[in-house]
């Protein structure tokens, strides 16, 4: 890979980031510039970026790769376009999270950390992602998909591998964290 | 039972416009001014007065905390950061407010700025939380348009900038002081505690570290009055709270409820009941995945505040109540928040980073019914040995949840040995 460049655009971006910090602080920037890169990249930060960045913002590159190591967010090697992010804590975990992973496993044949052959989809079991009242969660890529059972999960990666539009948000049709609707015969699951 | 007109999150599930204009409409903006120009012992001595105690889990009065800030010299730079890097397992309420309430947020922050002498602000918020901070920062932009931000803030006579600050996923930037480091640029490493931030904090500077819900109260604290908030809940206990229930009950949910609810009626009510009846519950976290579990006979009774919890060895920490039945393989349910500590310990200190693994291949032995009693004698010790040992407060509450399940369910982990043995 040749040097890494921000793009015109981003360009533009990185230097009202700066404008957040005062000028003798613009390693501050570091992690808001990193995942600029990444989204640039593709949904991953190739080393070539890491040493651009620690450039521009001054500071060694041991520094970079410690940054960009120390945080789960940055993804140090290529992705599939879609990462799925279950969420594997115990909040989720009480409410199905196992299913979910069951899902990618018997559907996608990938486990944790793996990536489909036709690229399209990554798996990744993540630690508490702050969704717990809508529990199981997975996020895919920036968003939630939140009250998931297997079978409203097999849909939306069957809806991703046509190309369909996904609804992020509650499967169930919740508002936000508001109680669901008791229907009047449901079933306690 | 909190009344309706007692609310202050009015928005809390997003039913309404989050917006500016939405925002003033449920009475946030409404007077800001006249708020500030009360004067900052004013603002600290209302705070002080209604008894509020930081969101975040410490539970530390909030006008203690910014009584901190050195005021002999005006002239030094001072911060205030928020913290929005909510990723205690069992808490999801700081994501509401957030994403449908980022006012209440914004003009808080203000207060505290002029409270604390601070002309800019950091919200540090979990990376993961994408389009939550693009709510608040669309909600930033919409203040500085109206006058609400920037110069002369809400025509105060104060400056005041505040930005947002995404983080990319690490639950140790919750933590005050790691959250400083990664602001500045580096690992999320915790601080040697003191200088505590107030005097040493970002950039060298003074700075008060506040969480989300915390300072989304202030504005309607001043408005209301001390003596409103403080006449909610029970004493040292005062106020409003955002509980976030998740598990197994029938409608998981977040509430906003007084202070001092009892944990029944909270689950029973807003939670729709333990799934297959309360007689089917086995144990809860009452207070985010850091605090020790109770079984059901103490959940009979017990309150949900800071003191009443606290008595039963637990806490009520974030208030993220994570309910347990019957079914649950509670040595698992703990193994699993073991090894979240496992993956979150950011290797600092070398009790919690060899600890938090250690204790997670233990329980998943234990679970087995690998081993024999004293291997419980022995995990047990060592928690002890993690607990205080390390910089900040991620070795305790990786031990904690351990002694919780040691103290409570340790015929079922003899059990298991049993089992095995026979088999």
């Amino acid at each position: 890979m040749t040097a890494f460049k921000f793009s015109k655009e981003n360009a533009a971006r990185v230097k009202e980031i700066l404008t957040h910090y005062p000028p003798d602080r613009k390693a501050s920037a570091i992690l808001p510039l990193f995942e600029l890169a990444q989204r640039q990249c593709g949904g991953w930060l190739p080393k070539e970026a890491i040493e651009a960045i620690t450039e521009m913002l001054e500071i060694s590159l041991i520094r970079g790769y410690e940054v960009a190591t120390f945080y789960t967010m940055f993804n140090l090697k290529p992705m599939g376009k879609y990462h799925l992010q279950i969420c594997g804590t115990t909040p989720c975990m009480l409410r199905g999270s196992e299913d979910l992973k069951g899902v990618c496993k018997r559907h996608l044949g990938i486990e944790n950390k793996e990536t489909t052959k036709d690229g399209l989809f990554t798996l990744t079991e993540v630690e508490c992602i702050g969704a717990c009242a809508n529990a199981p969660v997975v996020q895919i890529n920036d968003d939630y998909f939140e009250d998931l059972d297997e079978k409203s999960f097999l849909k939306i990666l069957e809806d991703l591998k046509a190309d369909r539009k996904v609804k992020s948000g509650s499967a169930i049709g919740r508002q936000g964290s508001a109680p669901e609707k008791r229907r009047p015969h449901a079933k306690s699951k | 039972m909190l009344k309706a007109s007692d609310r202050i999150f009015t928005n809390l599930y997003g039913t309404h416009d989050w917006h500016l204009k939405g925002a003033e409409a449920r009475g946030d903006w409404d007077k800001t001014k006249a708020l500030i120009a009360k004067g900052k012992d004013w603002i600290i001595q209302e705070i002080t007065a209604s008894g509020l105690r930081g969101r975040g889990g410490a539970g530390f009065p909030t006008g203690r905390k910014w009584g901190f800030i050195p005021s002999d010299d005006d002239k030094t730079l001072r911060y205030l950061v928020v913290n929005a890097d909510e990723s205690e397992p069992g808490t999801c309420k700081d994501r509401d407010i957030l994403r449908f309430e980022p006012h209440k947020l914004i003009e808080g922050a203000l207060i505290a700025a002029v409270a604390i002498g601070a002309h800019a602000g950091y919200i540090y918020i979990r990376g993961e939380f994408y389009a939550e901070a693009n709510h608040v920062e669309e909600a930033i932009a919409e203040a500085y348009k109206a006058g609400l931000l920037g110069k002369n803030a809400a025509k105060s006579g104060w400056d005041f900038d505040l930005y947002v600050h995404r983080g990319a996923g690490a639950y140790i930037c919750g933590e005050e002081t790691a959250l400083l480091e990664s602001l500045e640029g580096r690992k999320g490493m915790p601080r040697l505690k003191p200088p505590f931030p107030a005097i040493v904090g970002l950039y060298g500077c003074p700075t008060i570290v506040n969480n989300v819900e915390t300072l989304a109260v202030v504005p309607t604290i001043l408005r209301r009055g001390a003596s409103w908030f403080g006449g909610i809940g029970t004493p040292n206990n005062t106020g409003t709270k955002i509980y976030c229930l998740s598990g197994h009950v029938n409608t998981p949910c977040n509430v906003e409820e007084a202070m001092g609810i009892p944990l029944k009626e909270l689950i029973e009510k807003y939670g729709g009941g333990v799934r297959g009846g309360w007689d089917n519950l086995l144990a809860v976290i009452p207070g985010g995945s850091s605090v020790p579990l109770i079984p059901k006979d103490v959940c009979e009774k017990v309150l949900m505040d800071f003191t009443s919890l606290a008595e039963v060895k637990s806490g009520l920490g974030t208030g993220g109540v994570i309910v347990m039945d019957k079914s649950t393989d509670i040595v698992r349910a703990i193994a699993r928040l073991s090894k979240f500590y496992m993956h979150e310990s950011c290797g600092q200190c070398t009790p919690c980073r060899e600890g938090t693994g250690w204790m997670w291949r233990m329980l998943i032995r234990l679970a087995d019914g690998v081993g024999n009693s004293k291997d419980i004698d022995v995990l047990e010790e060592v928690t002890y040995e993690i607990e205080g040992h390390t910089i900040c407060a991620l070795g305790d509450a990786a031990a904690w949840p351990v002694q919780g399940l040691i103290r409570h369910f340790r015929p079922e982990l003899e059990r298991r040995l049993k089992m095995n043995s026979i088999a």
